[in-house]
């Protein structure tokens, strides 16, 4: 029999500085604070609906307030940071979604590109329905 | 043949009569081919006997030298001292218990591997006089990448998410529940997604990413996880939506 061996494994504590042991978890960090500002700008868009809901004085009123340095300056950043979320997941999206046609597998590069060009011509969609042209 | 000396801080941990770990610096007379795994073989053999750590294959196909160098998940067997400038520091693996020095606690890893069951399990059992179960290339082809796992455990130094939850499964077992999810000749699936379709297996995942870029195999085990995501989320669906339709 092997004699007994006392262990005591030392348990190493986790702090809050991982997130700067490599820039990849930075970036990784940026794309979720990312989302605040999305869930922030649709909370905005519900209210705007609540407002067109009550009225032509309220609408006006909501229009207004789009138009102050705060919003302007909120509506950048999530604009920013939307762009960042979009394009970090969609760069993503081959690994999530590997198709394999044959033996071989479609190149990463195709799999994101149909997602950037679906996001291309949603966005003129939208543009387009809006009067944009 | 050029030589340098190289400056290694090292984690020492000596369970019987330290406290918490410390930091020894040891001067290394290097060779320009040496990689960090021989200058922790030439203090072992030369400087100090008591230095602990795990390797045997010296050739990336263990999978036992994971550790932290300066800070990244590495194989010291595979990491080059010509690519670090100064002092190199080397810890063991992150998000492990320290056993001795650089040597981790892997129970964690080999037990929730254990429960992946990460081997075949045929659909139909056939006498061996029935011959081979057959496979095609392109049926070859949609796991292969995720059989070359070598269970070095860098995924799971380099996932904090494994770090924060200790319970979450983990990469490299995720990936290689996967690998038998995807072979044309198992039936065991159902019996694997108890495990990995579970909050504390692939739902744990916040898609940091991180294992697939330290994957000394390319093993890309952050793509499994979300194909597991999808066919999960697919049969939740169908059990849900269309519990008349056979999964």
């Amino acid at each position: 029999m092997a004699e007994e061996v006392s262990r005591k494994p030392y348990v190493r504590e986790i702090t809050s500085e991982w997130i700067f042991r490599h820039p990849r978890y930075l970036r990784y960090m940026v794309r979720e604070f990312s989302c605040l500002f999305i869930g922030g700008w649709t909370l905005l868009m519900v209210w705007g609906l609540k407002q067109l809901a009550e009225g032509p004085a309220a609408w006006a009123a909501f229009l207004e307030c789009l138009k102050s340095p705060a919003s302007i300056v909120f509506h950048v950043l999530a604009l920013g940071f939307a762009t960042y979320h979009s394009i970090t997941w969609f760069n993503l999206t081959p690994k999530a979604l590997p198709l394999q046609i044959g033996e071989e597998f479609v190149p990463d590069a195709a799999i994101s590109g149909a997602h950037f060009g679906a996001w291309a011509a949603l966005s003129l969609a939208v543009l387009y329905f809006a009067g944009a042209f | 043949m050029s030589e340098r000396v190289v400056e290694l801080e090292v984690t020492r941990y000596n369970p019987e009569a330290d406290k918490e770990p410390h930091f020894q610096r040891y001067s290394v007379p290097c060779r320009e081919e040496w990689v960090v795994l021989d200058a922790l073989n030439h203090v072992k053999e030369n400087l100090d006997a008591t230095l602990s750590y795990r390797w045997s294959c010296h050739m990336a196909v263990c999978g036992s030298c994971g550790m932290m160098i300066n800070g990244e998940p590495k194989l010291a067997c595979k990491s080059f001292l010509r690519n670090y400038q100064g002092v190199i520091r080397v810890e063991p693996l992150a998000h492990f218990p320290i056993e001795r020095d650089l040597v981790t606690v892997i129970d964690d890893f080999m037990a929730k591997l254990a429960r992946v069951r990460p081997y075949l399990i045929p659909k139909q059992e056939k006498p061996l006089g029935e011959g081979e179960y057959r496979q095609t290339p392109a049926e070859l082809k949609r796991f292969k990448q995720y059989s070359m796992c070598i269970n070095c455990m860098l995924c799971y130094a380099a996932c904090p998410e494994y770090g924060l939850i200790p319970k979450y499964i983990g990469p490299a077992a995720i990936a290689l529940a996967h690998r038998y999810n995807q072979d044309s000749r198992d039936g065991g699936r159902d019996q694997r997604q108890q495990e990995i379709a579970a909050t504390e297996g692939v739902w744990e995942c916040s898609f940091v990413g991180a294992c697939s870029e330290v994957c000394p195999e390319q093993v890309d085990p952050a793509g499994a996880i979300q194909q597991v995501k999808i066919k999960s989320t697919l049969d939740w669906y169908m059990q849900h939506l269309m519990p008349w339709l056979k999964k």
